[in-house]
């Protein structure tokens, strides 16, 4: 789950990192009464899940309580445009109000996962502000990285290395340390799967502050954090992902092509995406039912699919092993009795009980379209969406 | 010989309810042994002939265990791989999905200091055909006894394959799927090493999928083996920064890209296939060109 500018940072001030002064607005009103507070001369930043913020128009400095207001009115109800969020962009609903800071230095600092080292790694680099992917690919000797070890934590001298490494030395060097520390201790008890300051300032009088914070926590341990799952934002995410969440599909991705896709296993689901595109065919979803362990389920997804406006064909792809070819057989021939796919469908059932499930389509007598093997399911659905279209 | 499961492997399943049952059943039925079931204080119970004990422990004192298999639920799965490994099981084989991932990284750095191998977790299991060795998930009447390992982060691929390999007459020696999740016991690398070693095996399909780097380790070990590799990302059409189902498959940075793994997996001499389905025909003409069949 992703977190707002702001909520993450929040969060690190809890944890000690520090922040400059600010806070959220959801009106024009409310931005002129923080910059009031914070003695007007502020920067506001329009709060949407999306790096770029400032190319898209959705920040704005301002010198007085009520140049804030007027940036607040323009940039709240803004679909936010980036590089990152497609054409039809992000809405803003709330805005950062924070005091401008002196810049001298700007620096990147982040806590991730290494998945080949299988340990959290704190990334730092003396080239802030940047796009990072962009630094470790022209200048990776700027890219610095410390592993924290599982069962002793991030050790302080873990963090001077670091501080010595970016220039953070002298009067920067312990509190550089200690604010890597911190960031650890959020990034591990909050279940982190990236937390990123860029930039981390060091301000004209020499005091560090997280400029920018993006903060990304692990769906898998939402369970263990329920005052964080409370942060979540709908409104950044896809309609319809929302809505196959809500109806208990957890892996449906919106893609932009034309055939609706129910499959089970992410690797499998992944493959079919490929192979319609090998076939000349666009999906329109990603969408891995998993073990599908009832028929309403499996109806539930083919709902979801179904009423996409984008779909012309839906391919349900199921090689059984804990899932079950009978169950999804059942869920197909009810969703199909429902109406709920007006389209062609072409089903391939391999696997786990594929006789039932074959059988359970005879029986029904409904005109699906029937593969036997993958090569041909992706062609059978790229033909029919090309028919349908 | 074959990899991970022999005739000599006597299965625990560590969380036996629904699933952990009816797998059991469907292994036992394929000709493995399965020993008995853990659930914590349902000991003393007997589900479908099996024994239900209290604790791992007992498994390996009692009734000479050498496999768990782990259904446990993934808010306590890390706690099972630890039991499992404290009571000295060789192989724990972690099924469970969606385990936090810095409960991984704790089981992991735990795991080193032991002597057991962990495969997955998020994973279909492992399966030595010629055996009738399983312990997994997988759907059994899909594989035929040969000499093709099939290694794979997705479990349905890993069907897939097979399926595919099998209506072409090609065997398989054993499937290893090592698991979805962005940290998993036993790497693709590891897994190849396996059957590189594995006198069984003759070839070997590699199926890897976008995200991590994972498979450019796999590459750089495939320079120095002697045995063919086929590999097939999973992918390839997926748009960057979007987690397709698997904690692990999501593109950040080049590394991450379908493009950058089939280029490394090339550069060290595997036959990289560009569509799915495509997999076991390339395998049939791999084993050809090299006299394997």
């Amino acid at each position: 789950m992703k977190l707002h500018e702001y909520q993450a940072k929040e969060v690190l001030a809890d944890y000690g990192v520090p922040v400059p002064k600010g806070s959220v607005a959801r009106t024009p009103e409310e931005a002129h009464l923080i910059a009031h507070e914070l003695g007007g001369k502020v920067v506001v930043k329009a709060q949407a899940h999306t790096g770029g913020r400032g190319k898209g128009g959705g920040v704005k400095l301002a010198s007085t309580a009520e140049e804030a207001r007027d940036a607040a009115r323009e940039i709240l109800g803004m679909q936010l445009v980036t590089h990152q969020t497609g054409p039809a962009g992000l809405p803003v609903h709330s805005v950062l109000v924070e005091e401008q800071i002196d810049i001298a230095r700007e620096l990147y600092l982040s806590v991730a996962i290494d998945n080949s080292a299988g340990k959290p790694v704190v990334i730092a680099s003396a080239a802030g502000g940047m796009d990072i992917e962009e630094v470790a690919d022209s200048t990776p000797e700027q890219i610095h990285n410390q592993l924290v070890y599982p069962h002793c934590g991030f050790q302080p001298y873990q963090g001077r290395a670091l501080a010595f490494a970016t220039g953070l030395d002298g009067d920067l060097l312990r509190p550089a340390a200690t604010l890597m520390e911190n960031l650890v201790k959020a990034f591990n008890e909050n279940d982190g799967a990236i937390v990123e300051v860029n930039p981390l300032v060091v301000t004209s009088d020499g005091q560090l502050l997280a400029a920018d914070a993006k903060f990304s926590t692990d769906d898998n341990a939402d369970f263990r954090h329920p005052r964080l799952v409370e942060l979540r934002d709908t409104t950044q995410e896809e309609a319809r992902e929302v809505e196959a969440k809500e109806a208990g599909i957890e892996n449906y991705v919106k893609l932009d092509g034309n055939i609706g896709c129910l499959v089970n296993g992410a690797g499998l689901a992944m493959a079919t995406l490929d192979a319609l595109k090998y076939e000349g065919g666009s999906p329109a979803n990603f969408l891995d039912i998993g073990t599908a362990n009832s028929a309403d389920a499996v109806v539930a997804a083919l709902k979801i699919i179904g009423s996409d406006p984008d779909v012309v064909t839906v391919l349900v792809n199921i090689f059984g092993g804990l899932a079950r070819t009978d169950i999804i057989a059942d869920g197909v021939v009810i969703a199909k009795n429902e109406g709920l796919l007006p389209q062609p469908t072409v089903v391939r059932l391999a696997g786990t009980n594929v006789e039932e499930g074959l059988k359970i389509l005879d029986d029904s007598g409904l005109d699906l379209i029937r593969a036997d093997g993958f090569a041909e399911a992706a062609q059978k659905s790229v033909a029919a969406a090309a028919d349908a279209s | 010989m074959s990899v991970i499961m022999n005739e000599d492997s006597r299965v625990l399943i560590q969380g036996f309810g629904g699933a952990g049952q009816r797998e059991a059943a469907t292994s036992l039925a394929y000709g493995t042994t399965v020993v008995c079931g853990v659930t914590p204080g349902r000991g003393g119970q007997v589900i479908n002939d099996l024994p239900v004990l209290n604790t791992v422990r007992e498994g390996v004192d009692e009734f000479g265990a050498n496999i768990a298999l782990i259904f446990v639920p993934a808010p306590f799965a890390a706690d099972a791989i630890i039991e499992a490994a404290d009571a000295g099981i060789p192989t724990a084989i972690c099924i469970t999905e969606g385990i936090p991932t810095l409960d991984m990284v704790k089981a992991k750095a735990y795991l080193l200091q032991s002597e057991t191998r962990l495969i997955g977790p998020n994973c279909p299991g492992v399966i030595s055909v010629a055996e009738r060795s399983r312990a997994g998930i997988m759907p059994v009447d899909v594989y035929t006894p040969g000499s093709v390992g099939v290694i794979s982060r997705s479990g349905t691929l890993v069907y897939e394959t097979v399926d595919q390999l099998t209506r072409l007459g090609i065997g398989q020696s054993s499937s290893v799927g090592v698991g979805g999740d962005p940290i998993i016991g036993t790497s693709q690398r590891e897994a190849l090493q396996l059957f590189q070693d594995d006198p069984d095996t003759a070839a070997v399909v590699l199926i890897g999928e976008i995200g991590g780097t994972a498979e450019q380790e796999a590459a750089d070990y495939i320079k120095d083996m002697t045995k063919p590799v086929v590999s097939f990302i999973a992918g390839a059409t997926a748009p960057p920064g979007r987690r397709m189902g698997h904690a692990g498959a999501i593109i950040a940075g080049k590394a991450g890209t379908a493009t950058a793994k089939q280029q490394a997996l090339r550069d060290a001499g595997a036959t990289v296939v560009e569509s799915p389905s495509q997999i076991g025909e390339t395998m049939k003409t791999v084993l050809q060109e090299q006299g394997l069949t």
